[in-house]
């Protein structure tokens, strides 16, 4: 008797499936790199060509690494919540800029507003593809050690920026020593 | 005004078909004659309004009425007419327009072609098919309205996809949707069936000819799906285990289960309520490729413009569909009879391994394209199956498969014997083994797959000539001709669809082994040898066509001194939607393609160049198309035609009680 | 005379291509080196397209990682090497042959228990079926003879009938 319900039994089970699946994105890749050290990296600035930037620099402070292009259409919509997040001074934020020609960056900071304390120029895109980058805008949350706590995929929302990015840096920032914070700890981010 | 009247039809077609839905079903349970009579009527109006509703959006197509949001955002005025038209289903609400249309027609059919059956069948068959419609109509108007007006109207239309600017859009869905819905009737008998509690071999031979017509369009749409991806994307692929094309393929295999088990519950009264799971399994195989290709739950080149928000209500109509009839299954099946006996070795046995093995081939697709999402659901981690998965994996079923195929027909019904079986197919065997160990040398290579390859197909090849002498030389006649045109169509049918099986095969094998590909760069008069042919590059000049530019190549083709045929591949740039396309050309031969593609200018009149040569490549779809042919032979058997039962029908009427037993011992 | 210089003319504008026209030079610069980068790049899942491989994308991100990996090819990595490299960075999303690990076990290992369970299922069903279809019962004389005679009968139609249609 039991046997005939089955067939019945799979299909509720694949339409559970189904269900939760259209609450995904199937498209969205998420990074490899989570609670994994930023790769290294050295970069020309773009707005002072003679000197560069790492990664390594930042070692001991919590800061944002955005990944932007002139080019990109969702990095304009990204922009303005930048610049005025920038204004807050709760965290650092440093710009890659990514496949792009450094007077077309310019213009566009200068046209749109500049949210980056300093950008580095990935004209070739490599330290993009070692990032794991496959589409801008994207901003990665690295934390005292230089290790990669989240990445956003995609402009970055006020809500997001109020539910994720900022409780998880204020998170980032008040630890201390050995104690490790994961983005599992935000609400938000998960 | 026309959209108007357009989306009015709908919402009658809507209210018609609740009243069919409802009332027949209502009616056939509660044995209320005038209720069950309503719905031949109904379903002959709900196809007048439904019709009137296609018609009014291609009217607006035709008419380029840009006040109309879908015209607006699939057409263009510059498009020709027979692509105006064919865009009306290039968009997710215009295709689901055509399904209901569809749909429309196979109810109408059904209730035009049904005179011979008890009015409860009736009654129930198209009452489920209303329900269905209903489903639809209901998604339509309330998510993804074709006749919604956009103000103020846009200027001009967004175009369509220039992709789907060929005549593979104005046939391919078309077809392909037949046989989809088509597999709705299959499932409404069924559903009568377990509804009405008689499942008995009758109900198997009247849901047959439906069936099997259903699966020869959907042979055909899949086949065509895949030569226009052959001829369009410019790369020679032909399949590539895309979700939707998943989608389209589980339920051709599960199909194929279900005419196979059909055959053996008419004849043999046996596996009844196999057959009506596989019915149910199958529709519900083409309405989740509904739900997979509008849903935005997986990635596809062919998906629609996804929105979560129809997901959520095609996923409810699956789960009353899908889950009533599953439920139905579960309360009845259990009360019906396991019909005739047969041996462990016997037809029958092998007719159910093959069945095992396509639901299993299609259990392993369906594996496949839903395991990301199950793995990414269940936060396990985010991965990607492709065809390195599928080609690896489906082999394996293939063989023992194709293996079968050769032994079943030759099995006697209800007990054989495995020595003589092998006895008799001994030289097929033998055959199969000497040409998969030349051929590949023959051809140029030897290589294992290869060789498997040919194994295969000429184990189809001799085992269905064996069959075939066999049952020759048991029929009365003069002339082999004679002899085999008066076997009965339906084994002929059999042969035949096997026989494009062995076809399919050895166009995959050689295709997949002998192709050559090289990309060039040619300077006029530059010369590319392959597979015997010269390709010589005459250029690129520029021309324009109804809606675009583009530079077209000419590249002369000899064999020998002798000239093949001149070849003029395109790279196009559409108006509209600026998206640069590449328009391959092909010398299609039976033994042979020639296909040059147009790669990229690289300076001074130079170009890149793809050549191809893909020996026997149409033999692939040829084989499909042979599939079909042999369906359509087996239902073009007397047995089926309409008038013949109709003489019979007539005649017992007329006839005594005493006759009339003496006549329907006859009717097998 | 005229004629004549036109006529050699047109012979040689007509034979020029064809002498300086030559056996046309494949597109890369080393086939062999190209085939090994299809070879791999056929089995990584562009990430910015709809369903496609990096071979056969022209997506941006697909033309610069196929640059990366024909670097990577002529440096001498082998084919692990550089499915790490792309597993390192964008998981295991970018293989369309899933990797064999613990959660694809399933994945791998299910069309062939399907296989063997689907045949398990058979041969249960096909011995129940033994024990619980009821034999048929022989028939009496007069019911053997009923037989013949119907059989004989129908022989005759079926015949008739073939010979007709």
């Amino acid at each position: 008797m039991v046997r005939f319900l089955v067939p019945l039994i799979v299909f509720i089970v694949v339409a559970g499936f189904l269900y939760v699946g259209l609450g995904l994105n199937p498209r969205e890749v998420p990074s490899p790199f989570i609670n994994k050290p930023a790769p290294d990296f050295t970069l020309h600035q773009l707005d002072a060509p003679e000197k560069t930037f790492s990664n390594k620099d930042m070692l001991g402070k919590v800061w944002l690494l955005n990944v932007w292009a002139s080019w990109c259409v969702a990095c304009r919509e990204e922009n303005p919540l930048m610049v005025q997040f920038s204004r807050a001074n709760i965290v650092p934020i440093y710009g890659l800029n990514y496949k792009d020609a450094p007077d077309d960056a310019k213009n566009w900071l200068q046209q749109l507003g500049n949210p980056f304390i300093a950008n580095a120029e990935d004209n070739k895109g490599n330290v993009g593809i070692n990032y794991g980058v496959y589409g801008v805008p994207e901003t990665f949350i690295i934390d005292k050690q230089g290790v990669i706590r989240h990445k956003v995929i995609g402009p970055i929302t006020p809500e997001i920026l109020d539910t994720c990015v900022v409780p998880l840096v204020q998170k980032l920032q008040a630890a201390t020593g050995g104690t490790v914070v994961t983005r599992n700890m935000v609400k938000g981010c998960v | 005004m026309i959209p108007e009247i357009g989306h009015f039809a709908l919402i009658m077609a809507l209210c018609v078909a609740l009243v069919q839905g409802i009332v027949s079903i209502a009616g056939a349970q509660l044995g209320i004659r005038s209720w069950m009579s309503m719905s031949r009527p109904a379903a002959q109006v709900m196809f007048v309004f439904v019709a009137i509703s296609f018609f009014c959006l291609m009217y607006a197509f035709i008419n380029n009425d840009f006040s109309v949001r879908y015209v607006a955002e699939t057409s263009n005025s510059l498009l020709p007419l027979h692509y105006r038209i064919a865009a009306m289903w290039g968009g997710h609400e215009g295709s689901l327009m055509l399904w209901i249309m569809i749909l429309s027609v196979w109810t109408f059919a059904v209730a035009l072609f049904s005179r011979h059956l008890p009015k409860e069948m009736v009654a129930r068959v198209l009452g489920v098919m209303g329900l269905v419609a209903v489903g639809f109509i209901l998604f339509m108007l309330f998510t993804s309205n074709p006749f919604e007006r956009l103000l103020p109207a846009a200027a001009d239309g967004r175009d369509l996809n220039p992709l789907l600017q060929d005549p593979g859009l104005v046939i391919h869905p078309p077809m392909l949707y037949t046989g989809y819905v088509g597999f709705s009737v299959a499932f409404a008998f069924a559903i009568a069936a377990l509804l009405g509690g008689h499942l008995d071999a009758t109900w198997a031979r009247w849901s047959r000819p439906w069936t099997a017509v259903a699966w020869i369009f959907l042979t055909l749409g899949i086949t065509l799906g895949s030569a226009w991806s052959y001829y369009e994307l410019g790369w020679g692929g032909w399949w590539f285990w895309d979700p939707v094309e998943n989608a389209s393929f589980m339920p051709w295999l599960v199909g194929t289960a279900l005419v196979h088990s059909l055959a053996v519950t008419e004849k043999r009264g046996s596996f009844k309520n196999w057959t009506v799971l596989l019915a149910i399994f199958t529709f519900s195989l083409s309405l989740l490729g509904t739900f997979l290709v509008r849903s935005g739950v997986l990635t596809s080149v062919h998906a629609f413009a996804t929105d979560p928000k129809r997901g959520v209500f095609i996923l409810i109509f699956l789960l009353i569909v899908i889950g009533g009839s599953l439920t139905l299954y579960a309360w009845r099946a259990p009360r019906v009879g396991l019909g005739g006996k047969f041996k462990l070795v016997s037809r029958e046995t092998f007719l159910l391994a093959n069945n095992v093995m396509l639901v299993v081939a299609a259990g392993a697709v369906l594996l496949g394209t839903l395991y990301p999402l199950i793995l990414d659901a269940l936060k396990m981690g985010k991965i990607s199956v492709g065809p390195p998965y599928f080609d690896t994996v489906f082999l394996p079923i293939m063989v023992p498969m194709v293996f079968l195929m050769g032994v079943g027909p030759l099995a006697r019904w209800k007990q054989s014997q495995l020595p003589d079986i092998a006895t008799r197919l001994k030289w097929a065997a033998v055959i199969s083994v000497i040409m998969a160990l030349i051929l590949p040398f023959i051809m140029g290579s030897w290589h294992a797959l290869t060789s498997l390859g040919f194994a295969m197909a000429f184990w189809v090849f001799s085992s269905v000539v064996v069959g075939l002498r066999e049952r020759i030389s048991r029929t009365k006649g003069d002339g082999l001709l004679m002899r085999i045109a008066s076997l009965p169509k339906a084994y002929l049918g059999m042969n035949l669809a096997h026989l494009g099986v062995g076809v399919f095969i050895i166009g995959v094998t050689i295709v997949k082994t002998y192709a050559v590909e090289k990309d060039v760069r040619m300077d006029v008069g530059d010369t590319v040898e392959m597979g015997g042919y010269t390709f010589r590059f005459d250029g690129v000049k520029e021309v324009k066509g109804p809606n675009y530019t583009a530079h077209r190549g000419q590249i002369l083709v000899t064999r020998g001194g002798k000239t093949e045929t001149v070849l003029f591949p395109e790279k196009r740039n559409y108006y509209v939607q600026t998206m640069p396309t590449t328009e391959a050309s092909i010398d299609t031969g039976l033994f042979r393609d020639l296909y040059v593609s147009l790669g990229e200018s690289v300076g001074k009149g130079a170009w890149a160049v793809r050549v191809y040569y893909k020996p026997f490549v149409v033999w692939i779809w040829g084989g499909c198309v042979i599939m079909a042919l042999g369906g359509l032979l087996a239902i073009s058997d007397r047995r089926y035609r309409l008038a013949a039962r109709k003489e019979r029908e007539t005649a017992v009427s007329d006839v005594t009680p005493a006759s009339k037993k003496g006549l329907a011992a006859e009717d097998k | 005379m005229v004629i004549r210089k036109t006529m050699i003319l047109l012979l040689l504008l007509v034979i020029m291509p064809a002498v300086y026209a030559k056996e046309a030079q494949p597109l890369a610069a080393d086939p062999a080196l190209e085939n090994k980068v299809y070879a791999i790049t056929s089995e990584l899942r562009c990430l910015v397209c709809q369903n496609q491989t990096i071979a056969e994308s022209h997506a941006d991100l697909a033309i610069d990682l196929k640059n990366q990996i024909r670097g990577m090819v002529k440096a001498g990595q082998t084919e692990d090497q550089i499915k790490k490299y792309m597993v390192h960075r964008y998981g295991d999303f970018v293989l369309y042959r899933p990797p064999l690990m613990k959660t694809t076990y399933l994945l791998w290992g299910g069309p062939f228990l399907l296989l063997v369970i689907g045949f398990t299922v058979l041969l249960f069903n096909l011995r129940r079926r033994r024990t619980l279809v009821a034999d048929d019962a022989p028939l009496s004389a007069e019911e053997a003879q009923k037989l013949n005679t119907l059989l004989h009968k129908q022989d005759e139609k079926t015949e008739e009938g073939e010979s007709k249609s």
